[in-house]
């Protein structure tokens, strides 16, 4: 049957003229549907990169640690001992969308699979959510599918999630944001890799069945959104974690034996993008038999079958002669198996079914030589209005008691305890510092060492500077680390942006990428994997900025490591680092004065190194009890966070605050950078302020654990005026509390 | 002594427990397929947790079919100690080797935290190591954990002390707002009356190593071991 490719269908499968063109002359002829499809596939943002990819070129991804950088599933950082840490953070925003449970489950597992592809075992999850404001009824609808939808998946898997981050911003009703990092373990000479080397090698498919679910995918995630979008339900594909369970197991035993030579999963554009790129990547072809490929239903042409995102399958290349050791595994583990084709030395990737070639393709201008394109970017014409904030207009706050409990109440803030106590997050007896502190901590079994992971981005700040903003979730991220006793070792990224058609959303992109290469190349922190996730955008309205990091930091030893809640009464209280007028783009703002407008906090890289390195050095000479950085609602909700978040027991403090000329909202809720409030036994005050001053930080003590309530005194030693008087109780409640009861409304 | 760990398909608590016998008290282990049928040279048995076969139908209702089961049973039969653990105690229940049925959280979700239970009965081979009415803590990973049984089957248990721990307040109090799961009569974990077969929702393999901050439930595994005569 020969059907005649219309401009329609063109249109149809989101590919420009140009780009039909181009695919006419790599042919030499015109594409049939199925080559029209799979082209389409993987020349597709989601696939090709193709507005980000002379961008992310700027990036810094290599270092002495680093073991596999961008371009393979997923990132490889060397830990020592002989283990290695492979990591990655990959979005599943427009499916969380269309249908909130399935689209983050299959998020999970997603990411998960680009992880145990390469020969590692996952240990840990963790994920950062985007959401729109809780008072409607369709965001609490998403909220909780995503939640439920990550729980289902992860907890069944038995990786456990033991961190991340939520926001609330009514940018995201539209088009919330699900970004799932996970990260695995691995012996450093049993790295796999997605290549189809050596031909003749047999071509095997293994895992769940091929169904119509999920075709288009990946086209789906490269367009923008409009009211018609719930229709695109059946684009989102279903996941099974049984299913995938069983091929991680599989897996791990097929690459403990000597018979693979590469291995990819199908994850968007399935058995199209796993073939095309293992082929590319050897600089092979691939013949590929659809006749024997696992189907759910009979009837499949070649065109779904090779376009459907039917989950948790995967496509292994084998060493000759090793097929039936690799059938017998599979079948062991009660998976689906069949070899489909073999690796040729054609450079093509030939399709056939029932004897007769569907598709005849290059499979490096499948893979790579997708379209390229440097699109126009500048600052949009309503920037100024953004960061031009006049202050003046603005009334110092009156009630602060009152304005620290409605930041401990907003949703941002709020502890997350409703969302991670439906994760599995202590499964693999792994896991030190459990979620609700600056960074998740797990040990390494067999090793001294332990691993720190957190995921960060303010997309105010990206919103309102992303080179400033990007630079400062790199600082952040890096400080979390720190926090925690850990050396940042890499990062992967998951930028999440409106359409890149636009020139001012492809300035907010340009700028962010600047702004993490500047930090990234200050602090030494090589990306090794990412994801670009555009097109968030729904009639026209983009959602902020966000560059999401996730960085992953190493303990050499694990008895070093730190976490944020206070340990003991008596304690000193002690800042590092000096507190600015930071109003701009705090949560303050939002919340008090419901501004989102300013310039974000001022970030100074040597300053905020010479912080982390005091804080890591006071930590590892065991001079601390705790440490937290100060970020979201400023000094005030960190000490509060320092009070109360501890697993067992809550603290009171008194504080005082001297503030010379500033404002007092901004000393208690602005958002300056570089600070960390650390507590200890008094008899180490000197040691700790005789180690900051040598590393040129400011260091002073601002107060003591104890007592019932949270008090801040704001003056001089005179002044009696407790500007903050609250019971623990109280903010404990409130702060604890508060997402339960905004998501139990009906 | 030898502790064989049964892995079904979807166990995902397995390697935990083996870690905790082999490296943290020094014991042989043995992984245990479940298409396997005979439980030589076994000295205890670990159902661990997980999700066995994903969790469809039911909780462990597809598990209990596997062949190893029928080597469970029978090893039970004579006298063998079984420890069954969340997932494992499901499928301990599905079997028959102990009494009830585990319902939905009452609050409809997964909860995964730390709790408190109560050692009510100090004189089994599972708890022998603890002080009776000794509180531990121990956390819970679970969707369907909410354990119901008759009233009659209630009664016997408590008459011949089977419930071994009940969810209770950090200070030992059996309460409602101790309960994380709607259990009845706050049952976080039971034994059958012949006192070999232990199922319980709790992890201890969770929490039996200071790096992990608590070692409370490695008083299980010592009590198990001093049952046996084992010296650690």
């Amino acid at each position: 049957m020969s059907l005649v490719i219309t401009k329609e269908l063109i249109a149809q499968h989101n590919l420009t003229d140009d780009e039909f063109k181009k695919i006419v002359e790599i042919l030499g002829r015109e594409p049939n549907l199925t080559e029209l499809g799979m082209f389409s596939v993987m020349w597709s943002e989601h696939c090709s990169y193709k507005s980000s990819r002379v961008h992310l070129k700027k990036l810094p991804t290599t270092g002495p640690r680093v073991i596999q950088g961008p371009g393979e599933n997923a990132g490889v950082v060397d830990i020592g001992d002989g283990l290695c840490v492979v990591f990655k953070m990959e979005s599943h925003n427009h499916p969380s969308f269309i249908e909130p449970y399935q689209g983050a489950a299959t998020g999970v597992g997603g990411i998960l699979r680009d992880v145990f592809t390469m020969g590692a075992r996952p240990i840990a999850l963790l994920d950062s959510l985007r959401f729109g404001g809780l008072d409607t009824a369709k965001n609490r609808h998403i909220v909780k599918g995503v939640v439920a939808g990550i729980a289902g998946y992860g907890n069944c898997m038995g990786v456990p999630t033991v961190g991340g981050e939520v926001v609330f911003n009514d940018i995201y009703s539209l088009n919330p944001l699900v970004n799932a990092f996970c990260l695995g373990i691995a012996q450093k000479d049993k790295i796999f890799l997605g290549t189809a080397a050596g031909v003749g090698n047999p071509v095997i498919y293994f895992g769940s069945k091929t169904g119509r679910d999920g075709i288009h995918g990946a086209t789906m995630a490269s367009d923008s959104f409009d009211d018609q979008s719930e229709k695109k339900r059946p684009t989102v594909q279903v996941g099974d974690p049984f299913q995938e369970k069983l091929l991680l197991e599989a897996c791990l035993e097929l690459m403990a034996g000597d018979l693979l030579v590469g291995i990819q999963d199908m994850g968007a554009a399935g058995l199209t993008s796993s073939s095309c790129e293992m082929a590319s990547r050897a600089g092979n072809g691939i013949d590929l038999d659809l006749t024997h490929v696992p189907r759910r239903e009979p009837g499949m042409t070649p065109y779904e079958l090779m376009l459907s995102e039917s989950q948790e399958r995967m496509l292994m290349v084998a060493k000759a002669g090793k097929e039936e050791e690799c059938i017998r595994i599979c079948k062991k583990w009660d998976l689906d198996v069949a070899v489909v084709g073999k690796v040729t030395g054609s450079g093509i990737l030939r399709v056939l079914d029932q004897g007769k070639v569907v598709a005849e393709i290059p499979a490096k201008s499948l893979a790579d030589d997708g379209p390229r394109y440097e699109r126009p970017f500048s600052p949009p014409g309503y920037q100024d209005m953004l960061t031009n904030l006049n202050y003046d207009a603005l009334p110092d706050v009156k009630d602060a008691n009152a304005a620290l409990l409605a930041l401990l109440e907003s949703p941002t803030i709020a502890s997350k305890r409703w969302v991670y106590e439906q994760y599995d997050h202590m499964v693999r007896t792994n896991t030190m510092v459990r979620p609700g502190s600056d960074a998740a901590v797990v040990r390494i079994k067999g090793t001294n060492k332990a691993v720190a992971m957190t995921v960060d981005c303010n997309s105010r700040y990206c919103l309102l500077n992303p080179y400033e903003g990007a630079r400062l979730a790199v600082a952040e991220a890096a400080r979390n680390l720190a926090c925690s006793g850990a050396e940042p070792i890499g990062l992967t990224d998951c930028l999440n942006f409106g359409n890149p058609e636009r020139p001012d959303i492809m300035w907010q992109f340009v700028m962010a990428i600047e702004g993490m290469k500047d930090a990234c190349e200050h602090f030494k922190i090589p990306i090794v994997s990412g994801n670009v996730s555009f097109y968030n955008e729904t009639n026209g309205l983009s959602i902020y900025p966000t560059p999401m990091l996730g960085m992953v930091g190493l303990i050499e030893s694990a008895d070093k490591t730190m976490t944020q809640w206070f340990r003991e009464d008596g304690d000193d209280i002690i800042l590092l680092g000096a507190t600015r007028e930071d109003l701009g783009g705090s949560e303050y703002l939002k919340v008090q004065h419901s501004r989102e407008q300013g310039s974000p906090p001022y970030l100074n890289l040597e300053t905020e190194q010479a912080v982390q390195s005091c804080v890591l050095q006071l930590i590892r000479s065991g001079l601390v009890q705790s440490a937290h950085d100060c970020s979201d609602g400023g000094f005030a909700v960190a000490l509060a966070e320092c009070c109360m978040s501890g697993p067992d027991q809550t603290h009171g403090a008194v504080v005082r605050l001297t503030p010379g000329r500033q404002r007092i909202d901004s000393m208690l809720f602005g958002e300056s950078q570089s600070r960390i409030l650390v507590s200890a036994k008094p008899a180490q005050r000197q040691a700790i302020l005789d180690q900051a001053q040598q590393m040129g930080v400011p260091a002073g003590v601002v107060g003591a654990v104890g007592g019932a309530s949270l008090v801040i005194y704001v003056g001089d030693e005179r002044s009696t005026t407790k500007t903050i008087d609250l019971p623990v109780a109280t903010i404990a409640d409130r702060w604890g509390f508060s997402l339960e009861r905004r998501l139990s409304q009906e | 002594m030898n502790v064989g760990v049964i892995v079904f398909p979807g166990s995902n608590c397995d390697h935990d427990c083996r870690h905790v016998f082999q490296d943290v008290l020094g014991q042989s282990v043995q992984m245990i397929w479940h298409k396997e049928t005979s439980l030589t040279g076994i000295d205890a048995v670990i159902l661990p947790g997980g999700f066995s076969y994903g969790d469809y139908l039911r909780t462990g209702a597809i598990a209990r079919f596997s062949p190893v089961m029928r080597a469970v049973k029978a090893f039970a039969k004579d006298g063998g100690a079984v420890i069954g653990i969340c997932n494992g105690f499901q499928i301990l229940l599905e079997a028959g080797l102990l009494p009830g049925a585990m319902l939905r959280n009452k609050s409809l979700h997964f909860i995964c935290k730390d709790v408190y239970v109560k050692v009510e009965n100090a004189a089994t081979a599972f708890t022998e190591a603890c002080e009776s009415g000794q509180v531990l803590k121990i956390p819970v990973a679970h969707a369907d954990g909410n354990y119901y049984t008759d009233p009659v089957t209630l009664a016997a248990m408590q008459a011949n002390a089977q419930i071994v721990l009940r969810y209770c307040t950090p200070e030992g109090k059996v309460t409602p707002e101790a309960n994380p799961n709607g259990s009845l009569d706050n049952i976080a974990g039971i034994i059958n009356p012949e006192g070999n077969v232990l199922g319980m929702m709790p992890h201890p393999e969770r929490c039996a190593e200071d790096i992990l901050g608590n070692k409370d439930g490695k008083l299980i595994f010592l009590s198990l071991l001093k049952a046996m005569k084992v010296k650690v």
